[in-house]
């Protein structure tokens, strides 16, 4: 196999523009011969629906929450960037194009980062035509806050509910068009598997989840949105069902998959309180606006904050970043926090956590403006604590949040199946080895409004396609495979609940392949996921039947996928062997502890080939040049 | 601390449902209510049987997902709180605790406490939306939003379509949903075009969908996890008679008043 990125040639400003003059175009009156499906109603499969649908196709979308409305990027909180330079602070796109770039720790594709940066600005446009209720000044014009890895006010919000109100416009887009009976709708519906006709990407085998029943859905184009894989690691801040199930049976089916071990750790998330704990809850970025990050100096100093004199009080990002200071990218934010509790200055009972203080912007700009900013964070965090963080700084700790590695795709978003166009947190594409907060909204919304329905109608004018009908052989197996997984899954009758594997396998991927690496510990846990998964298919316990609403079947089924995944990570982080963005790998830091990245031998893609169950995979190499950016380290001091 | 539950259990949408009697035993006070279900649940399946069956997705009170009446009430004793984010140390040590699914007409049990809240999503296609196409919008600061207008926007934008509001009211009535959404979109001057059209199409469609009449009860704010008041409803009453009234749904708005 060969990674063929298919970047445009000419100068990067004009790549986009030229490109989309390039392409094939379906006539009108003929899109609506044309099926496509679209998995997940997140940002990017809500806004890709919506918007191919408003063009004419025919679309059908599988979603297995029960609305989607419920799709997880309604938790996003605080922000999406846009390059509109409202605030006159020197922004532009190129600047975005250049913080997303260097924030990506320079891992991620020059023309598909200054084409994001490009349709920002529409972004913002569209949602404000839907009603979408961002934030804004007395006179009437919108504001923005600043967020992590950037210098100037980019980032447009809505309250601590940014995702929620993103979302909600994408979904009245998708809904209206529902209504309207130009998109089916196939809620409460998991995607088991996708249908591949000589090679191409024909449709896909999905399961009701209400009934069990499992069924084959035949279509011109496949889009997958369905999201990161965080949830590998069982405590995440991602939603409870969030999985890698549509990703990965598509690697299985020859999608590539590329960067898996670049996974995000965010640094202001409340801290675990024990072993109950189900999942983490972030606290918006947006926090370190006004709140500073500080440690006692003294190691096991059990007192009271508020009795930690100034001067006994280490501020580790201002200290060691100045000129970012609290705003440090998230990378090296929760590296930091981690180094504080590492070296035992940690607070709070497990040890685990960094102060998050609010106490210097309470005095400056009185509790209203405080509470006017953050407020529905502040009750949130009391609620879970039971501590009021206007009184007392918050604790927070790093944990695991999003997930830069996903399926490679090309500039055009489809990836090495043919047909198979992968969009959003699913993809690998724009953010290299580290993501810049309120960069995920951003490129969720680009891929699914206004790149995705261009790419897809190109492929679809230049494919030829025959009809497939579902008695097709390859159909046929595809879901006696699906049906037969689900059988077995439910006979295997073994001891131990599903969670507790899953619980089993996070621990192994924290410890070993979270916010630092090594190729002793990695190596350990690549066995160490070989004996949990031969146990899992030995003594996972799934009770109930497979024709029917089981929801422990359904959490079965995608946590064994985690666990391939776990593998894939491992194997990933140990092959490259540098440290970039959220990869850190402890051979390789410079004197201060900072990420050394080795850019003569790993300035590349890494993608992932399956070859079977017995075979291990092959590492494919997608080369990333950079015309327009100069490759530096990282500084943000 | 230790609790004993009442769970109505069922196994689908066609045949009776009961309470069923569990213990939930050495659960950590800082767990949250589905935390406490989990514990219960990782016991049922280690010994073969059936977990309780419920919604649940993000755990942090946006996604709507979950959706119990706790002792009676829609989302349990906290007030402006999503079941999720009900924490145990809200409960006594030993208390009894009954767990139900959202009873309404509307919402038929699926299994267990898990309901059909599909007619919340026919009552959007109705007309919950601004008609934007993707592609012809200006620039988002060319019309100018007062602060007020977009901040009163955002207070019914909160709705995170839970459906409490329905299971609380006595009526089994949708009114603070839809009147959510229409006050949400009839704030913004985009929204105006379609203002009275809207207003008539949704509320066609909550009577279509056997949700009740709202009479003011109010039960349905208290409900509410993102307490979102009843005023929406009004607004929504005021707009619906406007276009009876002047039997011209197509006709523009007249501002975000």
């Amino acid at each position: 196999m060969e990674l063929k990125s298919k970047i445009p040639s000419g100068p990067l400003e004009q790549k986009w523009d030229s490109h989309r003059f390039n392409m094939k175009l379906v006539n009108p009156a003929n899109k609506r011969k044309y099926h496509v499906i679209v998995v997940g109603a997140g940002l990017a499969g809500a806004s890709a629906a919506a918007t191919m649908s408003e063009l004419g196709y025919k679309v059908s979308c599988f979603v297995y929450h029960d609305s989607p409305r419920r799709a997880h990027s309604i938790a996003a909180q605080g922000g999406i960037n846009a390059a509109k330079n409202y605030q006159n602070d020197g922004d532009s796109v190129k600047r975005l194009f250049y913080d997303t770039i260097k924030g990506g720790d320079f891992r991620s594709r020059e023309a598909n980062v200054y084409r994001l940066a490009q349709v920002s600005v529409n972004i913002i446009d569209q949602c404000v035509a839907q009603g979408v209720p961002f934030a804004r000044e007395y006179g009437g014009l919108l504001t923005n806050r600043s967020f992590g890895g950037a210098q100037v006010s980019r980032t447009f919000y809505a309250r601590g509910q940014t995702g929620q109100q993103l979302l909600l416009g994408a979904y009245q887009a998708l809904e209206k068009q529902v209504g309207k009976g130009a998109i089916t709708m196939h809620t409460l519906t998991e995607m088991l598997d996708v249908i591949l006709v000589d090679g191409v990407a024909r449709g896909i085998v999905a399961r009701d989840l209400r009934t069990g029943k499992i069924t084959s859905h035949i279509a011109d184009a496949v889009v997958l949105a369905t999201g990161g894989y965080g949830n590998v690691f069982f405590l995440s801040t991602n939603a409870m069902q969030s999985n890698v199930t549509a990703t990965w049976r598509a690697y299985k089916k020859g999608a590539a998959f590329a960067n898996p071990c670049f996974t995000q750790i965010h640094p202001t998330c409340i801290p675990q309180a024990g072993e109950h704990q189900s999942k983490l809850t972030l606290m918006s970025e947006s926090l370190r606006n006004d709140g500073r990050c500080w440690a006692p100096l003294r190691k096991g100093d059990t007192r009271n904050p508020r009795d930690i004199p100034e001067s006994e009080r280490d501020y580790f990002l201002e200290r060691k970043y100045p000129s970012f200071g609290n705003l440090a990218p998230r990378d090296i934010a929760s590296r930091a926090a981690k180094e504080v509790c590492d070296e035992g200055r940690g607070v709070g009972e497990t040890g685990l956590g960094v102060y998050l203080d609010f106490g210097d912007s309470i005095k400056r700009l009185g509790e209203n403006a405080i509470s006017e900013r953050y407020g529905n964070l502040f009750e949130m965090y009391e609620r879970i604590t039971d501590e009021d963080p206007y009184k007392q700084p918050m604790r927070i700790y790093p944990a695991v949040h999003y997930t830069m590695g996903g399926t490679w795709v090309d500039y055009n978003l489809m990836s090495t199946i043919p047909g198979l166009h992968v969009l959003g947190e699913a993809n690998f594409s724009d953010h290299g080895a580290n993501r810049l907060g309120a960069s995920a909204l951003m490129q969720g919304l680009a891929d699914g409004y206004f790149v995705a329905p261009l790419t897809i109608g190109d492929y679809i004018a230049q494919a030829k396609l025959p009809a497939v009908s579902s008695d097709h052989p390859e159909v046929r197996a595809a879901e006696a495979a699906a049906t037969q997984r689900m059988k077995t899954l439910v006979n295997i009758k073994g001891k131990r609940s599903t969670d507790s594997f899953h619980r089993d396998l996070g621990r192994i991927m924290w410890d070993n392949c979270g916010m630092a690496r090594s190729r002793e510990a990695l190596t350990t846990a690549i066995g160490d996921i070989g004996a949990l998964k031969e146990e899992f298919w030995r003594n996972v316990s799934v009770p109930g039947s497979d024709a029917d609403l089981n929801q422990a079947l359904e959490k079965a089924n995608r946590v064994a996928d985690f666990i391939e995944l776990g593998e894939l990570m491992c194997r990933d982080a140990l092959e490259r062997e540098e440290s970039c963005g959220g990869h850190f790998r402890t051979e390789y830091q410079t004197p201060d502890g900072e990420a050394l990245r080795n850019d003569d031998q790993y300035a590349h893609v890494a993608a992932w080939q399956y070859n079977g169950e017995t075979a291990a995979p092959s590492r494919l190499v997608e080369p990333l040049t950079f015309e327009s950016v100069q490759l530096s380290q990282r500084s943000y001091k | 601390m230790n609790f004993t539950l009442k769970v109505w259990r069922q196994a689908n949408t066609q045949t009776a449902g009961r309470l069923e009697t569990y213990q939930a035993k050495d659960v950590p006070s800082d767990a949250s209510f589905l935390e406490m279900i989990d514990i219960v649940n990782g016991h049922l399946e280690e010994e073969g049987k059936e977990p309780i069956a419920f919604a649940h997705d993000c755990r942090e009170g946006i996604c709507g997902s979950c959706s119990m009446m706790i002792d009676g009430v829609a989302h349990g004793p906290v007030k402006g709180a999503a079941t999720c984010q009900v924490h145990m140390r809200t409960f006594t040590d030993g208390q009894v605790i009954t767990v139900e699914p959202w009873r309404s007409a509307a919402f038929p049990v699926l299994k267990d406490l898990i309901t059909n809240r599909s007619a919340l999503d026919r009552i959007i296609q109705a007309g919950g939306y601004i008609s934007a196409p993707t592609g012809g919008a200006r620039d988002a600061n060319e019309i100018l939003v007062p602060k007020q207008d977009s901040d009163s926007a955002m207070d019914a934008a909160a709705c995170i379509g839970c459906g409490a509001c329905v299971a609380a009211c006595p009526n089994g009535s949708a009114s603070l949903f839809t009147g959510a959404k229409i006050s949400h979109l009839g704030r913004l001057p985009q929204g105006q075009p379609e203002r009275y059209k809207r207003v008539e199409a949704m509320v066609a469609q909550m009577d279509e969908e056997h949700f009740g009449h709202c009479t003011l009860y109010g039960e349905c704010q208290e409900a509410c996890p993102k307490m979102i008041s009843i005023d929406v409803i009004t607004r929504m009453n005021r707009d619906f008679i406007v276009a009876k009234a002047t039997k011209m749904p197509e006709m523009a708005g007249h501002g975000a008043d």
